[in-house]
């Protein structure tokens, strides 16, 4: 497979992720935002913010559904909704052979969607400011295309080694994703480990849980009690839970040993070597282990390795030196 | 000159159709047919009105969903369109394709001799068939390329010739079309799509079939790989998702089976031409290059391009990678050239051409630029290096600011262009509203030249859907049609 077919497919797919992403994280605040919470505006938007990686010249100005706004649609920030469907699109436009036509209507639509004139209007007119619902309504259909797409995606395409990148950039965007979602509620919940929520707090927390769409799966398991530590281990450790760090990273280290499989295991030691020490990290830990360290510390560490596994793939399959190629 | 209204056919689609001193591509005369469109017209007059328009929005749909769309220059980013489709077929006969036929045939071997000896020892311009400053001026001629063997001596592996027909009836070259042609997707999806929707007329009528077009490009590509490569790797390179014909690149790619590449995906060393996979590095033999020669190597062209590859040429010279087309073919399909054609062919074949040119001034003689500046209202003047209906002066249908224009134009540079006169083309019927109007067409059939010259009985008919226009260009208000060649 070329090079940049395999860019292009990586990073549509990391761009649809994050966009569904950033779109359930304002879909929850808003709907939390509706019931009285002993937390402040200010800091849940701030920790709306943070768990989004803080987006350059995006602040918070006292108004959420100002804020909202610029994350949904403003295409000067690169990290809008909007621009990141756009990139997905663009991407997938550039490798339209290499995807099914299935894939290609589904991603075109949502993109001909947010792109539509009267969405222009809207934002224009600000109606998303006044109108409670809309939001809402609009958020809830950009996630459905997503996970449209996503089934579509694996029932129409070859799960060659193109299908594999699509999972090592969804992957490896959802650890990271989850990794800093917990890293912005980590003051809010760590004061009292094991304390059970009552009340507005306990709305809180369910809102961390439904941000990853854990809700309903952590209740499965551990009932509908909900404990900081609990949490915590389902969000970071649960092995089936496919928005769990560890389900992120066991589904990239398969994907990628695949394509390993395809490329000759030999020049991909280093590859091998991160992939497995972050995996062996979640699967053979306990979450007390954990706790009893320097959780933020813990929870970086998995973005920095997920970066240099990335870098690792670049120089591997996509941005290799020549002469590294050539003497290989 | 006097269009006559008939009255005489029976359809209400047809109560308006003109005809006049054109050749039509359906009738003969008032309320007479060719003999082989009689079954052709039976079969659309007994569709009720309704059903045609049903058929015409299913046919719309099909391109649609199949994103069978071209790039409009000059617009917003990402402007795409569909390419408009008439849903009655042009039908040439087995005879009249014969010798379209025999006529390319030997018009692609004559070129391409003329390119393999001027690029070489220059016998035709010592000769004085062809004047040298003809050839040395041209805008495409690539000095690059004096003294290169390129494989099996083919410069030109792809060509698209565009004909018309006069009002006689007999077809005649407009424009030869040898540097990077485009189209052959539409030719060939034109017919899935004529199928799906009119199976029975289309079983009825013994069309030839042109579905293995591609499979004869790649054996034509591979068989000019560079020697010692039998499992040669063979790619498309298309300058990317932006250009016009980027669906046909696409699509060609998938159907042939080959890697669709850009400009950045392939990189050279020690004049071996490779491409970046996953896996490493693989070389590549022969690039289908869909890159005008200007772009497509930034160190022996243009240095501003970023479409193209860093030392491709220098690969190319040494032989490890063949281009199809080779570069400097553009040389033999400049319009002031083309007016040299027939003498080429007799020159190298001794033979007459079979099919004949449309008349052309060059305006570097004094008498017929005269000729020409004083009749400017009545002729067609074209830009020498020019394409895609570009660089026009249509003399009837102009201004007098326009013909003023153009005039001081040619003043200015005669070498740069050259006229014909207004032909007045052939017309088919094609379905406009709910009426049948004829409008003009011409015929883009595909040569491929390989180890020996092969075209697919048939081409992209092109239609000139504004009415009265002359322009059939997709990218100024053209349509096509399915083209049906008759096996007998």
């Amino acid at each position: 497979m070329l090079s940049r077919v395999a860019d292009s497919l990586y990073w549509m797919s990391r761009y649809l992720e994050r966009a569904e992403h950033t779109t359930r994280l304002l879909d929850v605040n808003l709907n939390l935002m509706l019931d009285e919470s002993p937390i402040s505006a200010e800091r849940r938007w701030q920790r709306v913010l943070q768990a989004l990686g803080n987006p350059k010249h995006i602040e918070w100005t006292g108004e959420p559904y100002a804020l909202t706004q610029a994350l949904t649609f403003d295409t000067g920030n690169k990290a809008s909704i909007l621009s990141c469907i756009i990139s997905a699109r663009e991407n997938s436009r550039h490798v339209r052979e290499q995807i099914s036509t299935e894939q290609w209507h589904r991603l075109n639509s949502l993109y001909l969607q947010v792109t539509r004139p009267e969405m222009q209007n809207q934002r224009q007119s600000e109606a998303l400011v006044h109108g409670m619902t809309q939001p809402s309504e609009f958020l809830q259909s950009v996630m459905e295309a997503v996970h449209q797409f996503q089934g579509v995606t694996d029932s129409t395409m070859n799960h060659g080694e193109g299908w594999q990148f699509i999972q090592v950039g969804r992957y490896i965007e959802r650890a990271c994703a989850t990794a800093l979602l917990l890293q912005a509620y980590h003051v809010d919940l760590w004061e009292h480990p094991e304390k059970l929520a009552d009340g507005n707090e306990y709305l809180d927390w369910m809102g961390l849980l439904r941000s990853a769409t854990a809700f309903e799966a952590y209740c499965k398991v551990y009932t509908a009690d909900l404990t900081p530590d609990q949490i915590f281990e389902f969000l970071l450790l649960d092995e089936e839970f496919p928005h769990s760090v560890r389900f992120s990273i066991d589904s990239l280290q398969c994907a990628l040993e695949k394509i390993q499989g395809d490329s000759g295991k030999a020049r991909a030691e280093t590859l091998r070597r991160l992939i497995g020490r972050l995996q062996s990290s979640l699967n053979y830990s306990s979450v007390d282990e954990i706790l009893n360290q320097d959780v933020l510390g813990y929870l970086g560490g998995i973005q920095s390795q997920c970066r240099a596994i990335h870098e690792t793939i670049y120089e591997l399959y996509v941005d290799y030196s020549i002469q590294a190629a050539l003497a290989g | 000159m006097h269009p006559t209204q008939s009255s005489q056919f029976e359809h209400a689609a047809l109560k308006n159709y003109l005809l006049d001193h054109a050749y039509d591509e359906m009738f003969t005369g008032l309320g007479d047919l060719h003999p082989h469109c009689e079954p052709l017209l039976e079969h659309f007059s007994s569709l009720p009105t309704e059903e045609l328009q049903r058929r015409k929005q299913a046919a719309d749909l099909s391109f649609l969903n199949q994103g069978i769309t071209f790039t409009v220059y000059g617009r917003e980013e990402g402007t795409e369109k569909i390419f408009p489709y008439d849903l009655i077929p042009r039908i040439i006969t087995a005879a009249e394709w014969a010798t379209v036929e025999h006529g390319l045939t030997q018009r692609i071997t004559a070129l391409n001799l003329f390119l393999k000896d001027i690029y070489n020892e220059g016998r035709i311009l010592d000769d004085g068939i062809v004047p040298r400053e003809v050839v040395y001026s041209c805008k495409h001629y690539r000095r690059q390329m004096m003294g290169l063997q390129v494989p099996r001596n083919v410069y030109i592996a792809v060509c698209g010739t565009d004909l018309i027909r006069l009002e006689s009836g007999e077809f005649v070259v407009l424009e030869d079309n040898l540097r990077v042609p485009s189209g052959v997707s539409y030719m060939l999806t034109n017919r899935r799509v004529m199928k799906r929707i009119f199976p029975q007329l289309f079983r009825s009528y013994n069309v030839r079939p042109i579905e293995q077009y591609t499979q004869l490009l790649l054996g034509t590509l591979r068989s000019l790989a560079p020697e010692g490569r039998p499992e040669p790797n063979i790619v498309l390179l298309s300058p990317g998702v932006f250009n016009s014909a980027y669906f046909e690149h696409a699509y060609l790619a998938r159907q042939m089976g080959i890697e669709l590449v850009e400009g950045r995906d392939l990189v050279t060393h020690d004049n071996v031409v490779y491409m970046r996979t996953t896996i490493g590095l693989r070389r590549v033999d022969v690039i289908y290059r869909r890159v005008d020669d200007d772009f497509i190597d930034p160190l022996a062209f243009r240095g501003d391009s970023i479409l193209g590859v860093a030392g491709l040429f220098n690969a190319y010279r040494a032989g490890n990678v063949t281009l199809a087309n080779a570069f400097g073919t553009g040389v033999a399909d400049d319009k002031a050239l083309y007016a040299y054609v027939p003498e080429i062919i007799k020159y190298y074949l001794s033979e007459e051409p079979v099919l004949k040119n449309v008349e052309t001034y060059l305006l570097t003689r004094s008498k017929e630029r005269q000729h020409v500046l004083q009749n400017l209202d009545k002729l067609v003047v074209k830009a020498v290096g020019e394409s895609g209906g570009y660089g026009m002066l249509i003399g009837p249908q102009s201004t007098k600011a326009q013909q003023a224009e153009f005039a001081q134009k040619i003043q200015a540079d005669p070498r740069n262009y050259i006229a014909q006169p207004t032909i007045s083309f052939s017309r088919a019927p094609c379905l406009i509203g709910d009426e049948l109007q004829p409008r003009h067409v011409d015929l883009r059939p595909y040569v491929l030249y390989g180890d020996k010259v092969t075209i697919v009985p048939g081409g992209l008919t092109r239609v000139a859907l504004n009415q009265g226009s002359l322009v059939v260009n997709s990218s100024q208000g053209g349509g096509s049609k399915d083209t049906w060649v008759l096996s007998q």
